[in-house]
Parts: C-alpha cells; sequence; structure tokens
C-alpha cells in the first residue's frame, strides 16, 4: 500500500510540474510582444549568455576537432584512407557533435548561471517586489533571457563546428601530415549544406529551446532556500544533459533515417 | 557591469564571429552553391543495372563534373532502370548520340556518371533520352564470370 501510494505520489507530482512547466512556457511566448519595443534587454543577456560563452566553446571545439583529427588518422589509416579524414571530421562535427556538445557545455555554463539567478531573485523577493510595482517579472527578467539562449546556442552550435574543423586541420595535417588538399575537398564533396549542416542548425535551436526553457523554470520553481536553489541548479544540468541525449536521438532518427 | 555601448559592442562582435563561422561552413566546408542560380535541363537515360549509384551522383564528361542525378527511377514497362540527368544549361551542346556509362571513383568510391561524346550533329534537347548506355559493374558477377572462364581454360 505504502509503495502504491508513494508512486502515485510521484506521478502526481511530475504531473504537476510538467503542466506548470507547459503554462509557464505559453506565457513567455506570450510576453514575447512587450520585447519589441525594449531590444536592450535582449542585449545584455545575449552578452551575458553568449558572450560569456564564447572561449568556452571555441576551446572544447579546438580541442574535440584536435582529437577527432588524431583519432582519424590512427583509425583511417589501418585501411590507407587518411585522405578521407575530412569527411569523417566534418560529418561528426557537423551532424552530431557540434549541436550536442556545444549544447551540453551550454547547459553547464549558461543554464545553471540562468537557474540560480532567477532562483535567487525568487528568495530574496525581487521577483515579488517587481511584481508589487506592476512590473510582470516574466516579460521584463524571463523572456529576455529566454530570446537571449535561443539566439546564442545555434551561433554558438556554428562556432563549435567550425572551430573543431580547424582543429581537425591542425591536428591531422598539421601534426600528421594528411594532404590538406584531400582534406578540403573530400569534406567539400561530401558534406551537404542542407542535409549537414542545415540539419545541425535546426538541432541546435531544439537544443536552445529546450534547455533554456528547463532552466528559467527550474529557477522559477525552486523553493525559496538555499538548499532549494542548489537542488534546482543541479536539476536543470541533469535534466537539460538527459533530454539533449534523448531528442538527440529522436531528431537524428527522423533527419537522416531516410538516408 | 560593463559599459552599456561596450557590450553592444562585444554582442555586434559575437553575432558577426558566428555568421562569419556560417559562412566558412557554407562555402570552404559544404557544397553549397545555393546563392548562383545555375539553371539546368533533364535529359533521361536508361540503364540495365544502376546498382550503387545514388541520387545527386556527379555526372562527368571528360573529367569535369557537368551536372547531377536528379532521379533514379524503376521501369515498370522494359523492367529498366531510368536515370534523371539534370545538366547545368551551359554544356547544351551534348551530340544526340552521346553514351552514358555508370563508372566508380577509385576502387571503392562513389559511382558517377561518365557521358562521352558522339560525332552527331544534332544535339540532346530537354527531355531527350541517351540510347546508348552501359551498366554499372557488379563486383560479384564479375567474379563469378572470371571463375566461369577459368574452369573453361
Amino acid at each position: 500500500m505504502n509503495l502504491l501510494q508513494s508512486l502515485g505520489h510521484v506521478s502526481l507530482v511530475s504531473f504537476a510540474k510538467l503542466g506548470r512547466a507547459s503554462l509557464f512556457f505559453f506565457a513567455l511566448l506570450r510576453s514575447f510582444g512587450y520585447l519589441v519595443t525594449r531590444p536592450h534587454l535582449i542585449i545584455k543577456q545575449l552578452y551575458a549568455i553568449g558572450v560569456l560563452s564564447f572561449w568556452l566553446i571555441i576551446i572544447s571545439g579546438l580541442f574535440v576537432g584536435m582529437v577527432l583529427g588524431l583519432q582519424g588518422v590512427y583509425t583511417l589509416s589501418t585501411f590507407g584512407a587518411e585522405a578521407s579524414l575530412g569527411i569523417m571530421v566534418a560529418a561528426s562535427l557537423v551532424r552530431e557533435l557540434g549541436p550536442v556538445v556545444s549544447a551540453l557545455l551550454f547547459a553547464g555554463r549558461a543554464g545553471s548561471a540562468l537557474t540560480a539567478e532567477i532562483g535567487l531573485m525568487k528568495a530574496t523577493e525581487q521577483l515579488a517586489g517587481m511584481e508589487m510595482m506592476a512590473i510582470d517579472p516574466l516579460k521584463y527578467i524571463l523572456a529576455p533571457r529566454f530570446i537571449a539562449g535561443f539566439i546564442s546556442l545555434p551561433l554558438l552550435a556554428l562556432l563549435f563546428s567550425s572551430a573543431g574543423i580547424l582543429g581537425g586541420h591542425l591536428a591531422g595535417v598539421e601534426l600528421l601530415g594528411v594532404d590538406t588538399g584531400s582534406y578540403w575537398s573530400q569534406m567539400q564533396a561530401s558534406i551537404d549544406f542542407y542535409d549537414d549542416i542545415v540539419n545541425g542548425i535546426i538541432k541546435s535551436i531544439v537544443f536552445a529551446i529546450l534547455i533554456t526553457w528547463i532552466a528559467l523554470f527550474e529557477g522559477y520553481d525552486a523553493i525559496p532556500t538555499s538548499e532549494g536553489i542548489s537542488r534546482a541548479t543541479t536539476r536543470t544540468v541533469v535534466n537539460s544533459a538527459f533530454i539533449i541525449l534523448f531528442f538527440d536521438f529522436l531528431l537524428t532518427a527522423i533527419m537522416f533515417g531516410s538516408h | 557591469m560593463i559599459h552599456n555601448k561596450s557590450l553592444e559592442i562585444l554582442v555586434g562582435l559575437f553575432v558577426s564571429i558566428s555568421i562569419a563561422a556560417l559562412f566558412f561552413m557554407a562555402l570552404q566546408v559544404s557544397n553549397f552553391n545555393g546563392l548562383q542560380a545555375n539553371t539546368s535541363y533533364e535529359i533521361t537515360a536508361n540503364f540495365e543495372n544502376v546498382s550503387g549509384l545514388k541520387d545527386k551522383a556527379l555526372i562527368s564528361m571528360a573529367g569535369v563534373p557537368i551536372g547531377r542525378v536528379s532521379q533514379i527511377q524503376f521501369n515498370p514497362e522494359d523492367y529498366n532502370a531510368r536515370v534523371t540527368l539534370q545538366i547545368d544549361s551551359q554544356y547544351n551542346q551534348l551530340p544526340s548520340d552521346t553514351s552514358a556509362s555508370i563508372l566508380t571513383a577509385g576502387l571503392l568510391g562513389e559511382k558517377y556518371i561518365g557521358l562521352t561524346a558522339g560525332g552527331m550533329d544534332e544535339y540532346l534537347q530537354a527531355g531527350d533520352s541517351i540510347e546508348l548506355t552501359q551498366s554499372s559493374l557488379v563486383l560479384e558477377q564479375l567474379i563469378s564470370q572470371f571463375l566461369f572462364n577459368k574452369s573453361d581454360d
């Protein structure tokens, strides 16, 4: 009986949370009109979310690309196919690693910061204070952060992939002596702009919506104590990681399944 | 907090570097050619066997790419494969007895279609069909042929 009751309790609590999260999402979408006349709110958040993640993304991308270059050469040389290194590096970065790894880094770097910031605003009753002054915190605080995250992550994913392709060039061509001409020409011959690059961008747009939604909702829904905020921040990173990987599988099956 | 103006400059820089990355991907990494509106015309060719040929495979003449395969269909009337070839319209002077063969780039490479010009004065028009075709090599058939020839000796 106790087991059944706790199972029921857990399901009810999680369904209620899912419902609150959906209502929160629609309220966010409704408040976009408010921002059309106030773009400076978004720019400030673009700095905090996008610009400050820049070097993390560039350096991670560079090293992921360099590792791909090294491992690619070691593996491909068993088949005598080092010339195809460019295809391997570019395809894996543009289709999978670029969107997914940058989304995971983004959840750790920007998502956790968003949750902690909103949670602390709630705990120190800044959000309640704004409501007292007839300023809707959803429009003034949360919606600009949502849009900034939505814009930043696809851009960061593009930077990650570009840095990775250059890193692969650095490791494969400069270090291990693969021919630079075959690196670029084989890449160009087999990477399609719409099938590969645009699909990668679509992936990162989906991830951007999911991560910022989760991060903002966890902060907004956090129990306003120091423990509650710490738990909400952890949940943001963990749930984002799960959802990114799950949706990546789903989107890959839809986008690349027909080939 | 950083001053408002330098903050905006940094955001502008971030966005422009990202867009530069998109251009890098489009031009250097992929075969993007959507900006130049290259018109093309379509001709068809019937092959007995197209195994290994894919959509968007290259069509080359004298080693120069002049178009791409746009469609591969099974033709139930003569049990052949009908391949639609999309040729750039700047190459509109192919003789009407041009022959098409399915070739392989390298030992294990991609299949592509090689065109060889004939000697007629008339040119292929959009919607025309190439009569002289050579099917793709199927490795298994080749090996079994070789083995049969060996056993005859």
